[in-house]
Parts: structure tokens; C-alpha cells; sequence
């Protein structure tokens, strides 16, 4: 048997072309990494920032043309859906904005390093991996890809302490996190006999699930609950991203949020994992509450943004807290919507931290910000644009994420949750406001240099304010687009007898 | 024009055009006087288009019109459906109205980033109508968030001393109220697939809303504490004070003047319209808090030595009206709620612009600055005494008319709210008169208020449109009542259905 089974899983053609985007970026990555050494030291910032930002529009462009390739890859460890299109589209979109929104920041801040971009472009295959592997063990792989490349990219500012202290902090607690993930696949893998999330769901299905599953969820759950920092794996995030540069942490807070929300929504959903309602629901209500009441306080600029994200973080948890299959399927499709919308705002309200934080990150906190509204405008109303997104207010992508995801959250009867929701929004719309205060009812009392806006950064910031408004005023085709992605991650589950067959003999070898 | 060419599209246009112009302004070079006149021609071209409503409106009806009705997003199910009755007809008038005049009245006023000032007064327009017009439950919801953030700004940015204290609590208070309702949207979307006002009134009467009769009393109570923030009801109060006090003259008007009413006007659409088993179980301790609201504002308005916090703790006092009137299910109550509505956009309005006219000279709203101003300023302190008239509820003025309708409807509900509510008219004629005589009367006690102007050419021409509409409303109420009294008959008429189902259980 076991001879034949490798035979059938010689990689066609075909199965390239699912992982085209991951085989792109890997390859620029090592592009920018050779050229390095080689270009001239004053130009290769511009040189090798761009050969990475076509880096990503080559992924974007090969995730359009994988989209015409559905199915499965490599012996069921890759699935091409709509679902893994649509993460993959997203997270290479950020890297393609991040790297827009750095060449600015890189030169201000002296940070001569091509290896810059090539880490952002490997962290995108790591979440390129994730996004589309069905296989517990490949997940794992894309995990430490991405997190071992955003560990790197938290400590780019090598002469700051707090830089430092970021890149470790991050390194030890994550890496601690992704050994409780890993933990909960071996545990997965000793339950079931098999890392195959199809498989999973189906030897789930047929019999009850027993204590080892479920201690194994719960392993998973931290460590997915670590990437995306939620309550009470939380912990480390306003540290790490008040120390890491600013565009990186426009970069961490979506694009790794996003792959794990992804491998989340696979492995809550396509498994169906038995006893997570209340987990959910905990996770959710207390990252709300603790992010929104954490972020009260703050005074730094990026700090107030981290916990926002934890508080973000809990409102997306809130869409996982479905248990039938109907309501999955709107839940999915909400959370699906939310990760995009919060893409948008978070990563354009970094890039306009970014370009204010000036030479060493001087200018970020909340006085940094007076008068702002006055002294330039269009980057205050930008800002303010992202904000209000951020709040969710009406016409902005983030009210739309909210309002799906609680509708959702109401649909499934989960009214509780749905008014600790509502409340948090309102709470959070305080310390946002007091931003858009600072800009624009006050005055500046210092002299806070703000230059010029270059090309880049011009571009990043027109391309997610753009994605922002469009997802708050036509949000139906993104939507339809999750919906449909969602249909594919839920009717795994029934219509498995099709395309499981295989894998079903193949692990009936082990 | 012809009326079937325009009809569809009228409320969409006068809704966006203040938007547009907006735009316009957005572009346009920082030319402050070119701002002002473009900004004002806007204006005055949104109420030129929204006069089409009331002439081509068919009073007879009761239901709505002007109707357009397209599909925005599919999922989920929203419209983008806009009519209006007469209920909304007028406040949308009223808004219109007002606007082009805060425009003038900001004039000379506002000397510091011009642009965006007009930007965010065209912005705020633009979300006001749309409030009144919207018929999709999410579209409501939309602008009426939308109405936030240029308020918040206008008094944050263009305030007084306290201005930051004042608009983030304006803001905080609206924001956390409106989230119960939409909390309360959602749950009624997820229950009956639909946004829209009419289909989800006809399931609500029709029984057809599932697990409806658990949820109705949150609901109402979502819906409720929404509006009862805008009103304001006593206790949620506290933050017209601050707002006003610190907002520049126009957001002033246009706060006291249209946004208050989009409580009230909630309370009557939706409250009544969705649920009326539950505004009439929920009556007695509404009508008593607006009761308190009516004396108690009417009491703190006494012993203001602000001139402008008196005015708005007045706003207080006649809301409570509005919201009795509302809640006494009367034809005359409602009636005479949705009249002194009007007439306090108006005469409020012009309170508040006569205010800022003095802060203008004097950059203090203290009465106890001023007194005996009648005779340097003798046009202005008749203008004064005519919309002061006009407040205290003056026969043959506007304010006279709603405050004897509501009365009236509240001694049908029950005599002891009518007579309680009565003290409110007298209680308002003290404090206002009070102050008029503080302000105009006797001597000139401080020397420098000799010197003071006379009233300027635009603050005339922002002042007297509303007198004359005072005197017009007070004088042949009918013209207005006749679009109302139908739409209030159908808002009630849902009423004794539920009568009868009570008795037929």
C-alpha cells in the first residue's frame, strides 16, 4: 500500500500553480536577499524596497491566476478554495502596502537593511502556507515561517532598547505559544490518527469525541489565541508593538492576525470542534473588555493601537461563537469580512504613525498629535477617516465588520455577547475620539516636525483609505466573496465522501 | 417643473445636494469670502429644492411618499429607501430652513479655518435630512451616526473654553445610547429579514415576528434610550447644557433646532410605529419623566446666570412637552407634539442666534453683563422680545398653538398630567421674561455696553426669516397641521388594534 500511495502523491503541474504565490515571494525574498550585499549602499533602500513590492504584486497576481486552480495539492496538505484565495489575497495585499509605507520610514530612521523586505516577503509565504494548508503539520510550518520573520522584523530597530525588548519578548512567549499549537497537534494526531483537518472532521464525526480532543483543542486555541492576541493570551502585545517599528506593527496586527484567524476559522470550523462555545464566548467577551478598557489609559500612540487590536481581536472571536451550520456559515463570512476591514483601517493608521513618528520614533504620543488637523491636514483627515473605521462608524469599513458580525452574533441568539459587544464599541469610541481631539481641538504646544509626504507612503495611505470607504459603502461584493468562501469551508464537512476518499485510504495505511 | 419628473428623485437630491456642496468646498481654494457665499448658496438652493415637498405633497394621505426604493447591499437586505409623511415633511423643511440661516449668522463670526467650518455645517445638513428621510432601518441608523461627528466637531473645534470637555461628551452620550438601538436594529433583522420600516411594521402587527413578544419590551426600551439621550428626557440631560454653552452659534441652531428633534422624532416613528403595545405599557413613567423634564428645566432655566445655558435648559422644558405630547396617544397630543417641535426649531433657533449676536459684542453669555440694552440696541432687543413672545407661547405665535395641543391631548390621557404640564407655560414665561427684563430693561449698568451695535445686515437677515415664520405658524397653524393631523392618524391607528386584542384575550 504504502508504495502506491507515494506514487499517487507525485506532485503534478497543477499542484504548483497552487502554491504560486508562495513559490513568488519565496523567490524575490531570496532575490532581495542576494542583491543586498551587491547594490550600491545609498540606492539599494529604493532598489530592493521595490524589487519586493513587485515581489508582491507578482503574488497578488499569481493568487489571482491560483484561483482558477481549485482543489488539492501535495497529497492533501494544500487546498485551493475560495477561502484560501481570498486570505491569501489579503495578507500578500498587506505586505504589498507595508513594504509601500516603509521606504519612507526606513530612510528617516536610518535603517539600511535589504533583508528588511525580504523577511516581510517570507513571513507572507509563512501566512500564504497557512491560509491554504489542510494539514495540521504544514499549518505548523507556515506558523514559524511568518513568526520567526515578524520576531526578526519586531527587533529592526536595532539601537532602541525598547526594540529589543520587543523583538525578545515577542520571540520567547511566541515560540512558547507555537509549542502549545504543536502540542495540540501531536495530541490531535494521538486522538484521531491524523493531522489532516478533512480526516479530523470526519473521525470526529463518527464517534464521540473523547478528553484527549478536546485537551488538544484547547492547546490549539492558545497557541492561535497567542498570534491573534486575544484575552488572556494577550499579554505581550502593547510591549511588542509599542518597541517594534511602526509599519511592522501596521504589518503584525493584520497580516499574522489574519493567517491565524484563517487557520482559526479551518480548524473551529471545517473540524467543528466539539466544546468551544464557551471557550469562544469567554475569549471573546473579555478581549472586548480588556482591550477597550486597557486602551482607556494609554498615551502612546501605538500602544492605544495595541490594545484597540486585542479589543478587534475579541470582536472577530465573536463570530466564532456559532455552533450550527447555519449560523456558521454567516459567522465565517463575517469574520472573513472583519479580518479584510481591519486590514484596511489598522494598516493605514500605522502608516500615518509611521510617517509622524519622525527619525527614532520621537513623536508618538497623544500630545505629538495637537494640532495636527492645522498644521497638515489631509494626513489628519486620514487618520481620522481610519479612526472613525476603527470606532465604526457608518460609511467606513469598520462599521461593516461590526454590524456583520453582530447580526451574526444576534441571528445565533447570542444576545449577551451581542451587548457586551455594543458597549465595548461605545467604549472604544472614547480613545479613539481622543486622537482625532488631539488633531483637531487642540493646539500644538511643541514643534513637531512633520515632512513631506513621499510616493510610497502617499500610495499606501491612498490604497487603504480607498479600501477602507469602499468597504463601508459598497461592502457587498467582498462580501459576497466571503460568503461564498465560506460556503467552501462548511460544506467540507458533509460533502467529504467526494473528496476525501483518497486521503481516507492513505491514512488507513498509518 | 414637472412634478412626476422631480418627485422620484426630490428626496435624494435635497438630501445630497448640502453633500455636494460640501465637496465642492472641499476643493476650493481658502478664499473665506467665496467659501461664505458658496457655502450659503448651497444652502439656500437645498431649501429652494425642499419647498417641493410641501407643494407637491398630497396632504390627504396619511402614508408616505415621494418614495424611492433601491436595493443597496443584498446581503444583508438593505435599501436604500427613502419617503417621508408628514411628520418628517416639516422637519426636513425645518432643517432646510434653518441651515441657510446659520450660515448667515456665522458670517462674520467664524474668522478661524472658514472652510471647514461650512464643510462640516453642509456635512451636518446632509446627515440631518437624511435622518427624517430614511425609511430603511439601516440607512437611519447611518446618518443618524452620521449627525455625530460634524456636531462633535463643530463644538470641539469651533467652541468655547470648554469645548473639548463638551463635544466628547456630546459625543459619548449619543454613541452609547445609540448602540442599544442598533443592538435593537439587529435583533429585529435578524428576526424578520429586513431593514425596511413598513415590511418589518406590517410584521410586528401582523404577529408574524418570531420570539417577538419576549423581546418587544427591550426593544422598545433600545429604541427608547437612543432617542431619550437625543431628546434630552430628564435624566439623560446632562450634556445639552455643556454642548450648548460651548458650541458656536450655528451648531447651537442647528443642535436645539434639528438635532434634538431627531429623539423626538424617533420616539414617534418608531417607538409608536413598531411597537405600540409597549409605548402604551411604558407610557406612565415616560410621561412622568417628561413632566420632570418639563419643571425641572423650567426651574434650573430660572437661576441661570448664562444667558445660553438658560436657553438650553429651556430646550429641556419644551422637549418634555413634545415627548408628553407624544406619549399621551392622542390626535391632539401628537399634533400639537409635532408643532412645537417646529415651533422650537424656530424660536429656539432664534434664541440661540440672538445670543450669539451679544457674545459676538461682548464675548460673555453672563446676564448679569448686561441690562438696560434696549436702548442702544432697540431693534435688537425687539427682535428679542418678538421670539421670546414667541417662546413663552404667545397666542397667535407659533409656540402658542403645539403647547395648547399638547396640553390638550395630555388632559385626554389623563387630567393631572395636563395640569402639571400646564405650570411649564408659566414656569417658561418667568425665566424668559425674567431675563428679557434683566438684559433690556431699565439703565445701562455696565458703561461699555453704550457703545454696543445695533444688529448687522446678516444678522437681520438671519433673525427675522424666523420671526416671520413664528408669526406665520402662529397665525395659520393650519398649513402645517394639514399635512400632520393624517400621518398621526395613522401612527395611531395602530392603537386601538391593541386595545381590542387586549379585550379579545
Amino acid at each position: 500500500m504504502m508504495p502506491l500511495a507515494q506514487i499517487q502523491a507525485i506532485p503534478q503541474s497543477v499542484d504548483y500553480i497552487r502554491i504560486l504565490p508562495e513559490l513568488i515571494l519565496s523567490i524575490f525574498g531570496i532575490v532581495v536577499m542576494i542583491l543586498d550585499p551587491l547594490v550600491d549602499e545609498e540606492k539599494s533602500q529604493k532598489t530592493l524596497g521595490l524589487i519586493g513590492f513587485i515581489g508582491t504584486l507578482a503574488g497578488l497576481a499569481s493568487t489571482w491566476y491560483m484561483a482558477k486552480f481549485p482543489g488539492l495539492a501535495f497529497s492533501n496538505t494544500i487546498r485551493v478554495d475560495g477561502f484560501s484565495v481570498f486570505f491569501n489575497f489579503l495578507v500578500i495585499a498587506i505586505a504589498a502596502v507595508v513594504i509601500l509605507s516603509s521606504f519612507e520610514y526606513l530612510a528617516v530612521q536610518r535603517i539600511r537593511a535589504g533583508e528588511y523586505y525580504a523577511l516581510i516577503l517570507f513571513s507572507a509565504v509563512g501566512m500564504s502556507v497557512m491560509s491554504s494548508a489542510i494539514e495540521l503539520v504544514l499549518i505548523f510550518i507556515g506558523l514559524e515561517i511568518s513568526s520567526i520573520s515578524t520576531y526578526i522584523l519586531a527587533g529592526f530597530r536595532r539601537n532602541e532598547a525598547s526594540s529589543a525588548e520587543s523583538s525578545l519578548k515577542y520571540f520567547l512567549l511566541g515560540s512558547f505559544a507555537t509549542a502549545f499549537f504543536l502540542y495540540g497537534v501531536a495530541l490531535m494526531f494521538g486522538a484521531t490518527g491524523s493531522t489532516n483537518i478533512d480526516i479530523i472532521s470526519q473521525r470526529l464525526l463518527a464517534s464521540r469525541p473523547e478528553m484527549l480532543v478536546y485537551t488538544s483543542m484547547a492547546l490549539m486555541f492558545v497557541g492561535l489565541g497567542f498570534k491573534v492576541a486575544v484575552a488572556p493570551f494577550h499579554v505581550w502585545t502593547p510591549d511588542v508593538y509599542e518597541g517594534a517599528p511602526a509599519p511592522v506593527v501596521g504589518f503584525m496586527s493584520t497580516a499574522p492576525k489574519a493567517a491565524a484567524f484563517a487557520v482559526l476559522l479551518r480548524v473551529v470550523f471545517s473540524i467543528n470542534a466539539p466544546g468551544r462555545f464557551w471557550f469562544l464566548w469567554v475569549a471573546a467577551a473579555l478581549s472586548m473588555t480588556l482591550g477597550n478598557v486597557g486602551a482607556l489609559v494609554q498615551n502612546n500612540v501605538k500602544r492605544l493601537l495595541a490594545y484597540s487590536s486585542i479589543a478587534h481581536a475579541g470582536y472577530l472571536l465573536v463570530a466564532f461563537a456559532m455552533t450550527t451550520p447555519d449560523n456558521s456559515l454567516t459567522g465565517i463570512s463575517a469574520a472573513m469580512f472583519y479580518t479584510a476591514a481591519y486590514a484596511a483601517m489598522n494598516v493605514g493608521a500605522f502608516a500615518v504613525v509611521s510617517h509622524l513618528a519622525n527619525a527614532g520614533e520621537r513623536y508618538v504620543n497623544l500630545e505629538d498629535y495637537d494640532g495636527l488637523g492645522r498644521t497638515s491636514p489631509l494626513l489628519a483627515a486620514t487618520l481620522t477617516v481610519f479612526l472613525l473605521s476603527l470606532i465604526g462608524i457608518p460609511m467606513t469599513g469598520g462599521f461593516f465588520a461590526k454590524f456583520y458580525v453582530f447580526s451574526a452574533a444576534l441571528r445565533a441568539n447570542l444576545i449577551w455577547l451581542t451587548i457586551i459587544g455594543v458597549l465595548n464599541s461605545a467604549i472604544g469610541a472614547y480613545y479613539y475620539l481622543r486622537i482625532i481631539v488631539a488633531m483637531y481641538m487642540r493646539e500644538s504646544r511643541k514643534e513637531v516636525p512633520v515632512g513631506p509626504i513621499s510616493l510610497g507612503l502617499g500610495l499606501a495611505l491612498a490604497v487603504s483609505f480607498v479600501a477602507t470607504l469602499y468597504l463601508g459603502i459598497l461592502p457587498n461584493r467582498v462580501l459576497q466573496v466571503a460568503q461564498h468562501s465560506a460556503q467552501n469551508l462548511v460544506s467540507i464537512t458533509p460533502s467529504t465522501a467526494g473528496v476525501a476518499q483518497n486521503p481516507r485510504q492513505t491514512a488507513g495505511t498509518n | 417643473m414637472n412634478t412626476d419628473t422631480l418627485s422620484p428623485y426630490i428626496l435624494t437630491l435635497v438630501t445630497f445636494v448640502p453633500l455636494g456642496g460640501a465637496l465642492l468646498l472641499t476643493v476650493l481654494p481658502r478664499r473665506d469670502r467665496d467659501i461664505r457665499v458658496i457655502a450659503f448658496l448651497v444652502s439656500l438652493i437645498t431649501f429652494g429644492l425642499s419647498l417641493h415637498l410641501p407643494v407637491y405633497f398630497h396632504r390627504a394621505i396619511g402614508g408616505f411618499q415621494f418614495d424611492i426604493d433601491k436595493s443597496w447591499i443584498s446581503t444583508p437586505n438593505i435599501h436604500y429607501h427613502m419617503a417621508i409623511d408628514g411628520i418628517s415633511l416639516w422637519l426636513v423643511v425645518l432643517t432646510t430652513f434653518l441651515t441657510p440661516l446659520c450660515v448667515l449668522i456665522s458670517w462674520k463670526t467664524v474668522h478661524d479655518r472658514v472652510k471647514e467650518f461650512f464643510i462640516l455645517l453642509l456635512v451636518l445638513e446632509t446627515a440631518l435630512i437624511g435622518v427624517f428621510t430614511s425609511l430603511d432601518l439601516f440607512l437611519f441608523y447611518f446618518f443618524w451616526e452620521a449627525t455625530l461627528i460634524p456636531m462633535a466637531l463643530l463644538i470641539g473645534v469651533f467652541g468655547h473654553e470648554r469645548k473639548v470637555y463638551a463635544a466628547v461628551k456630546f459625543f459619548m452620550y449619543t454613541m452609547i445610547a445609540s448602540v442599544f438601538m442598533l443592538a435593537a436594529i439587529l435583533w429585529l433583522y435578524a428576526h424578520t429579514g429586513s431593514f425596511d420600516f413598513v415590511v418589518i411594521r406590517d410584521q410586528v402587527a401582523r404577529g408574524m415576528v418570531p420570539n417577538f413578544s419576549g423581546a418587544a419590551q427591550w426593544l422598545f426600551l433600545g429604541f427608547f434610550i437612543a432617542f431619550a439621550v437625543k431628546v434630552p428626557l430628564f435624566p439623560f440631560h446632562t450634556w445639552l447644557p455643556d454642548a450648548h454653552v460651548e458650541a458656536p452659534t450655528a451648531g447651537s441652531v442647528l443642535l436645539a433646532g434639528v438635532l434634538l428633534k431627531m429623539g423626538t422624532y424617533g420616539m414617534l416613528r418608531f417607538n409608536l410605529g413598531l411597537f405600540p403595545e409597549q409605548a402604551r405599557q411604558n407610557a406612565p413613567w415616560i410621561m412622568a419623566l417628561a413632566l420632570i423634564g418639563i419643571i425641572y428645566g423650567a426651574l434650573v432655566a430660572m437661576v441661570q446666570p448664562n444667558m445660553k445655558k438658560l436657553i438650553a435648559y429651556s430646550s429641556v422644558s419644551h422637549l418634555g412637552f413634545v415627548v408628553l405630547g407624544i406619549f399621551s396617544f392622542t390626535q391632539s397630543g401628537l399634533n400639537g407634539a409635532m408643532f412645537v417641535m417646529l415651533a422650537h426649531g424656530i424660536s429656539t433657533g432664534g434664541l440661540f442666534m440672538l445670543a450669539g449676536i451679544l457674545h459676538e459684542r461682548r464675548h460673555t453669555y453672563e446676564i448679569s453683563e448686561f441690562g438696560g440694552l434696549a436702548s442702544p440696541m432697540p431693534v435688537y432687543a425687539t427682535s428679542y422680545l418678538f421670539i421670546v413672545l414667541a417662546s413663552v407661547g404667545l397666542p397667535l405665535l407659533n409656540g402658542f398653538v403645539g403647547e395648547f395641543l399638547v396640553l390638550n391631548g395630555a388632559f385626554q390621557a389623563r387630567p393631572i398630567y395636563g395640569i402639571l404640564g400646564a405650570t411649564g407655560v408659566i414656569w417658561s414665561a418667568c425665566y424668559l421674561l425674567w431675563m428679557f427684563q434683566r438684559v433690556f430693561y431699565g439703565k445701562v449698568t455696565h458703561p461699555i455696553n453704550n457703545g454696543l451695535a445695533d444688529m448687522l445686515v446678516f444678522e437681520k437677515a438671519a433673525v427675522w426669516p424666523c420671526a416671520v415664520a413664528a408669526l406665520l405658524m402662529g397665525v395659520a397653524p393650519i398649513l402645517w397641521l394639514g399635512a400632520i393631523d393624517p400621518a398621526v392618524q395613522a401612527t395611531l391607528n395602530a392603537f386601538p388594534q391593541i386595545v381590542s386584542k387586549v379585550v379579545g384575550q
